[in-house]
């Protein structure tokens, strides 16, 4: 039997890929189409943001808290070289509230509660849990996905909220506290250049497009994984993966979108 | 939506010249199975002999290729979603592992088909799920954690959990496998009791023999893709089939072959490591 | 988890959200200066409005009195009509003039109030008559340098020296 030319090659693997992109689409269409049950049964959905929100609060306290000491640090040494350190307010909070709450708040989620949502949902696979549902009568999906689904994207907004006000803190300790700049100057420079609509509002909802498409990918990818230990293993890394491109990608677009005139 | 009741004479399960397969895969070919009211049905065979795809076939999850399946007297093939899902109301189905929801703790999962499909008040509820984990031997265990508890007590709360809408069809995948000689005669005795305490048909898909034939009143032999035989176990015990002979005795060589055919990818793979034949 | 303990977990998440926003937007961002206050509207009629922008804030006397709500081009005068929200309770002369004012060096544009002398007051819906446009840094330059080659010309002019060299006039 001849090896499979280049061509051919490429070929299946765009099919492939285009499959996948299709059925991940109608797996996305499909969780949307039984959300109704976040009306109907509110407890499921709640408890998810429960395991989903509060179990990664750590983390994401400890991260903003970092990255808000760094951007106060970094920052400090750059204005400092135009004698404009009294603006170092004004640069963490944008800074934060425009990309980094967001962002790394979606690669954090991403690492911990994204690969947590695959691997649980792999192994309800590999252990015939879902399939012991459909027997039962009860659909895995609206059981299952969708209250996790909707768990994850009430849960991201206010994480990045939360890493946001942190680091924006975290800036503070060290802008004002360890290196000394004027308190008054660090909030009111802070206060006139930031924007409720322009800059909150934009980090607010690309925050909220970040945790729809993490907590998508982390589903489908526990969906489609192999039931055995290495399908599960296989998977949460592509979670990881993925997401992670994903959301850097969106970020892109949704930068040009919101922040150019 | 309610579907009509059985009449005492109709099959709870009835499959008529099936055939089932995966792709271009066919597992198992022209097998035809009736299952009555009240009575235990073995189905067995080597491993690989498809059993868990009958098994499939029986709840809906696998459409027929040939042949008709009838579940509580109406065809599968002609049934829409809702109208299978009410079918499935009527059915336990209890898994080789038993499957329990890790999220859950013993309670929850014995009383899942109770929140999901009925109206029940808090008491009630907690009567009927307690009396179920009684019959299986476990009430006191309610409390426990699924990661609490061994396998073998995982497959009777599952047994509960498969019984607690109290339906009229148990189907059992592989329910003695991997069991201690004592758990083995409770499982096979909770089978039994339950079937006839419920009045409801148990299908028990299984290689064990002692502990099947002890329980069943009807027997099926698949193997080779066909059925092979069936009847009561006397019959089977009595048989001078050669597959049969072979399956029951547990004789190593006969019919299904010990020694792994030969193929060319094998021989070409044996001339590639230079290996002498 | 029991069903209270997992509710009041998500409801302290909740909170915590609720608390991480309105810092965000209370502290960090201008909500704070959003006055709720009832405002009536004036414009005002610019050659030039450099780079003020809408909800730019309108100041008398360095205070915030008022936003600037729209700007757009008259088409026959070819002049910027800005119009700005005041705050009720501030009212000013009728003779009142506006311009427009750097904070900084380089900083944001906004429009300098000064009141005027008269004694009846500008009605909502009215048009300043005195106004300022913004300061164009070219046209700033190209002014001072024409100036200085003026002064450098007129010197040489007087001192009547014909050794004098004539001032170069271009940059």
């Amino acid at each position: 039997m001849s090896r499979p030319s280049f061509l051919s090659a490429l070929g299946q693997s765009v099919r492939a890929r285009l499959t996948g992109l299709g059925l991940f689409t109608r797996f996305f269409l499909m969780l949307l189409q039984r959300s109704g049950l976040v009306f109907k049964r509110p407890r499921l959905v709640s408890q998810q943001v429960h395991f989903i929100g509060n179990f990664s609060l750590l983390i994401i306290i400890v991260s903003g808290l970092f990255v808000g000491f760094v951007l106060g640090l970094q920052g400090y040494y750059t204005l400092n070289r135009y004698g404009s350190e009294e603006a170092l307010g004004l640069l963490v909070a944008l800074s934060l509230t425009r990309e980094l709450g967001p962002v790394v708040t979606a690669l954090l989620f991403a690492g911990r509660a994204g690969t947590s949502l695959t691997a649980e949902i792999g192994l309800m696979k590999a252990g015939e849990q879902l399939a012991a549902m459909e027997v039962m009568a009860v659909d895995p999906l609206t059981r299952v996905f969708v209250p996790r689904f909707w768990g994850g994207v009430i849960a991201m907004p206010i994480l990045a909220a939360v890493f946001s006000t942190v680091g924006i803190l975290g800036g503070w300790v060290v802008g004002v506290l360890l290196i000394g700049i004027d308190t008054g100057a660090f909030w009111s420079q802070m206060q006139n250049g930031v924007d409720v609509y322009k800059d909150i509002l934009n980090g607010v909802i690309k925050s909220i497009i970040f945790g729809v498409a993490v907590t998508l990918i982390a589903l489908y990818e526990g969906w489609r994984a192999r039931p055995t230990p290495e399908g599960v293993a296989r998977a949460t890394t592509r979670t990881v993966v993925t997401s992670s491109l994903a959301v850097l990608g969106l970020d892109f677009l949704l930068t040009a979108l919101m922040f150019s005139h | 939506m309610l579907t009509p009741p059985l009449t005492s004479n109709q099959a709870v399960l009835h499959l008529e010249g099936v055939s089932l397969g995966y792709g271009d895969f066919t597992v198992l070919q022209d097998i035809s199975l009736e299952v009555m009211p009240g009575q235990v049905v073995a189905m067995m065979g080597g491993s690989g002999s498809g059993k868990t795809t009958l098994l499939r076939a029986a709840t809906g999850q696998l459409a027929a290729r040939r042949g008709t399946i009838t579940l509580f007297g109406q065809d599968l093939a002609r049934t829409n979603r809702p109208g299978l899902q009410a079918l499935r109301q009527r059915m336990g189905v209890l898994f080789q592992q038993g499957a329990l929801f890790t999220d859950l703790n013993v309670f929850e999962n014995v009383a899942f088909p109770l929140r999901e499909h009925l109206t029940m008040s808090a008491s009630q509820l907690s009567e009927r799920v307690l009396e179920k984990l009684n019959a299986v031997g476990l009430r006191a265990a309610a409390h426990l954690k699924v990661s609490e508890i061994s396998g073998g007590m995982a497959r009777r709360v599952a047994l509960a959990r498969a019984v607690v809408l109290e339906p009229e069809l148990v189907l059992y995948d592989e329910p003695f496998a991997g069991l201690d000689p004592i758990s083995l005669g409770i499982t096979a005795r909770l089978i039994r009791s339950l079937s006839d305490r419920l009045g409801c048909a148990s299908v028990v898909i299984t290689h064990d023999i002692a502990e099947s034939f002890a329980i069943a009143d009807q027997v099926y032999l698949v193997g080779q893709g066909q059925l092979k035989a069936h009847g009561a176990p006397a019959t089977l015990a009595a048989s001078t089939d050669p597959y049969v002979q072979q399956f029951l005795n547990g004789q190593a060589d006969g019919p299904v072959a010990f020694d792994y055919p030969v193929t060319p990818a094998f021989e070409a793979w044996l001339v590639q490591t230079g290996a002498r034949t | 988890m029991s069903n209270e303990k997992t509710d009041w977990w998500v409801g302290l998440f909740v909170l915590l959200g609720a608390l991480a926003l309105a810092f965000l937007a209370l502290r960090a961002g201008n909500l704070s200066s959003f006055s709720f206050a009832p405002t009536y509207a004036l414009s005002a009629k610019f050659d030039n409005i450099g780079g003020l922008k809408v909800r730019a804030p309108i100041k008398s006397a360095g205070v915030v009195v008022g936003r600037v709500a729209s700007i757009t081009l008259d088409e026959k005068t070819f002049q910027a009509i800005v119009t700005f929200q005041l705050e009720k309770n501030y009212l000013f002369p009728k003779d009142s003039s506006a311009k427009i004012l750097t904070s900084g060096l380089l900083g944001e544009q906004y429009i300098g109030l000064e009141a005027g002398g008269d004694e009846a007051n500008l009605v909502p819906g009215a048009t300043l008559q005195f106004t300022q446009s913004a300061i164009v840094l070219e046209s700033l330059i190209s002014q001072f340098l024409y100036s200085s080659a003026e002064k450098q010309g007129t010197a040489a002019a007087a001192d009547a020296n014909p050794a004098a060299k004539p001032a170069k006039t271009t940059p």
